[in-house]
């Protein structure tokens, strides 16, 4: 298989709150024999909220990260939904904008860098998924995850604007019925759970201004997964997981139903059944402990 | 002549049926219908009322997509059914449809929903224009093109609720304003003749009700038939909020600025520090989880807080193209 190639935008979450995010992503690209440049110059992507306060900053600071991909002349690869989101976000405004683009190149002009609109931006979930293949991820797989039944939870800004979404990746995605997940789980050997909450917000931006409605949404869809006989769930965003794995005292007493399942991230799901050692994979990081192997 | 040939295909539909004066319970009744490829989602509707069940009901007005009534969920997705071809959505969910009203829990017949909270927090963004107006004015107020733009299409929203429906927080936080609300209220903020200056922006800043309660899902962005990004209004309003001097110092408003502060200072955002400046003494709640992720390895102490490479880049960038102060 040919060596692939990518920088890497860890995103600030996988160096610090979910460590296991970034073993796991490590353990798997060196099974898949990929390659992984780390932006280690990158900042923060503002995660939504420096671009309610100060737009222009914003768009500044990620086209600086861009441009780093494209000094290496790589695709950038995210491992964050909400990272992609704004990363992509702000590369379809400068590629869309010849104003806005000179604008922004005027400041990092001041630090020696250039935008040029050269980098794709895709979230690692989709690169595996065009550039590997499923096809080949199933002959890979040494330990099939036949035994468990697997509830995908993909993250609004995966799916959520498709049209922006879609620009990254051939892999088109549909946010009403999403398959990408599922269909690396049964790459992956295991049974999906189709269960309404999927493709639902798991309430992690509200956390701290408004807990309650951040504790029902991810109580919902800790609830939708149990009840669909899920023995885990997986999701490719660390802030989904975070929510979905670190609070689920607040979420049961916001539904009043106790929920608790493992929250696996995407690569950890992978690294499971490409045979990665599991000390490489940061299981035991989890709050929701990860009982089954 | 055109050579365009038109197509039939056999669909499965499941309907929600519900009559709140008779029915304890919605149920869904099953109709299947050889569809042609020229039949948008109304013409469904139609079928049913006309060729099978009579008692079938549903709103429906304009047939050209700009009186909103017609809005239903087609497998979940908010749908304006004039305006939907069959074969599009044939297309993303195949043979097997399902239409239900936009809010199962107000329908009151079949796909007629009570849409009268949206209606109340419409009302509530005072949705018109406030100038104090010379009754003879000697001439018209002109408006730009270039202002006109800054509108954003906000103008070209035809309530008919898909977002408001589609929204998480509408459907548990009975007092979220949500995003039609929003996007109308961003409808005059942005109006070069409106007058009324802070005050609907205060509105939009209230807790429970206003912008900082969206969770950012991008539902209503995905639902809206007339492409008018509802949460990209919310972004703008926002970042009107601090512009106006209208955001107060709330865990929200404090959450927004401790990114800057932090990546000021680190070039990436230090979580522990962030979750305190936005908290403040209420930080204490967040022991107990904390205590819980610190015995994982899931918090960084202050001293081994990573830092960006080439930073001063960043800290000169963060000075020289700021543009916000709170
Ligand atoms: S982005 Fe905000 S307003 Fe839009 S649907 Fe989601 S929570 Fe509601
Ligand atoms: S913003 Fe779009 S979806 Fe929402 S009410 Fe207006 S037209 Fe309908
Ligand atoms: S009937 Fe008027 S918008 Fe569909």
């Amino acid at each position: 298989m040919k060596k692939l190639k990518y920088a890497l935008f860890t995103g600030c979450t996988a160096k610090q709150s979910t460590p296991e995010q970034m073993m796991s992503t490590l353990a798997v690209a060196k099974k898949l024999n990929i390659e992984l440049i780390e932006l280690t110059e990158a900042s923060c992507c503002g995660a939504s909220h420096l671009q309610d306060y100060d737009d222009f900053l914003s768009l500044v600071l990620n086209a600086r990260n861009i441009a780093y991909a494209e000094k290496h002349g790589l695709t950038m690869v995210t491992i964050c939904n909400t990272c992609q989101l704004n990363t992509a976000m702000t590369k379809h405004r400068l590629d869309n904008n010849a104003e806005l683009k000179a604008k922004v190149n005027e400041k990092l002009a001041e630090v020696g860098l250039e935008y040029k609109g050269t980098s794709n931006v895709i979230h690692f979930l989709y690169a595996i998924i065009d550039d590997i293949g499923l096809d080949k991820i199933k002959e890979m797989v040494v330990t099939p995850l036949s035994q468990f039944n697997i509830a995908p939870f993909y993250g609004c800004h995966n799916i959520r604007p498709s049209e922006l979404q879609n620009e990254s990746h051939n892999s088109k995605e549909n946010p009403y019925n999403p398959t990408s997940l599922d269909d690396l789980i049964i790459a992956c050997g295991g049974m999906t759970v189709d269960y309404n909450e999927k493709n639902k917000c798991c309430g992690f931006h509200v956390e701290l201004q408004a807990p309650k409605t951040g504790a029902i949404l991810s109580g919902n869809a800790i609830a939708g997964a149990m009840d669909g006989n899920a023995d885990w769930m997986v999701t490719p965003c660390p802030l989904c997981h975070l929510k979905l794995d670190t609070q689920t005292k607040h979420s049961s007493e916001a539904i009043g139903r106790e929920v608790k399942l493992p929250i696996l991230h995407m690569q950890q799901m992978l690294g499971l059944a490409l045979g990665c050692p599991s000390d490489e994979l940061g299981l035991k990081h989890h709050v929701s402990k990860v009982n089954f192997i | 002549m055109s050579t365009h040939k038109i197509t039939t295909q056999k669909v499965n539909f499941k309907v929600f049926r519900f009559n709140a004066d008779v029915d304890y319970l919605p149920y869904y009744e099953d109709y299947t219908m050889e569809v042609t490829s020229e039949e948008v989602v109304l013409d469904i509707l139609n079928r049913i009322k006309w060729d099978l069940d009579g008692s079938f009901s549903y709103r429906r007005s304009c047939r050209h997509g700009i009186c909103g009534a017609c809005a239903i969920m087609l497998n979940g997705r908010a749908t304006l059914a004039c305006k939907e071809s069959m074969n599009d959505m044939i297309e993303l969910f195949g043979n097997d449809i399902t239409l239900e009203p936009l809010s199962k829990k107000r329908a009151v017949k079949d796909m007629i929903i009570d849409k009268a909270d949206f209606w109340q927090k419409h009302d509530a963004v005072s949705p018109y224009l406030i100038s104090d107006i010379d009754e003879y004015p000697e001439q018209e107020h002109l408006v730009s093109p270039k202002q006109a733009e800054e509108l954003d299409d906000a103008d070209l929203c035809i309530q008919c609720g898909a977002c408001h429906y589609a929204c998480p927080v509408v459907e548990i936080n009975d007092e979220f304003f949500g995003p039609a609300a929003f996007a109308k209220a961003y409808r005059f903020e942005a109006d070069v003749r409106d007058e009324a200056g802070t005050d609907r922006l205060i509105e939009m800043h209230k807790e429970a009700q206003g912008v900082w309660d969206c969770v950012k899902c991008f539902e209503c962005a995905e639902a809206c038939p007339k492409d008018i990004n509802p949460i990209g209004k919310i972004t703008k309003l926002h970042l009107m909020l601090f512009r106006e001097g209208v955001a107060t110092s709330t865990v929200a408003s404090r959450h927004a600025v401790g990114f800057k502060n932090s990546i000021a200072k680190h070039g990436v955002l230090d979580e522990g520090t962030l979750v305190l400046y936005s908290e403040g003494p209420a930080i204490v709640k967040h022991i107990p989880v904390a205590l819980q992720m610190f015995r994982k390895g899931k918090i960084v102490l202050p001293w081994n807080m990573p830092k960006s490479d080439n930073l001063d880049e960043i800290q000169k960038l963060v000075k020289s193209s700021s543009t916000a102060k709170f």
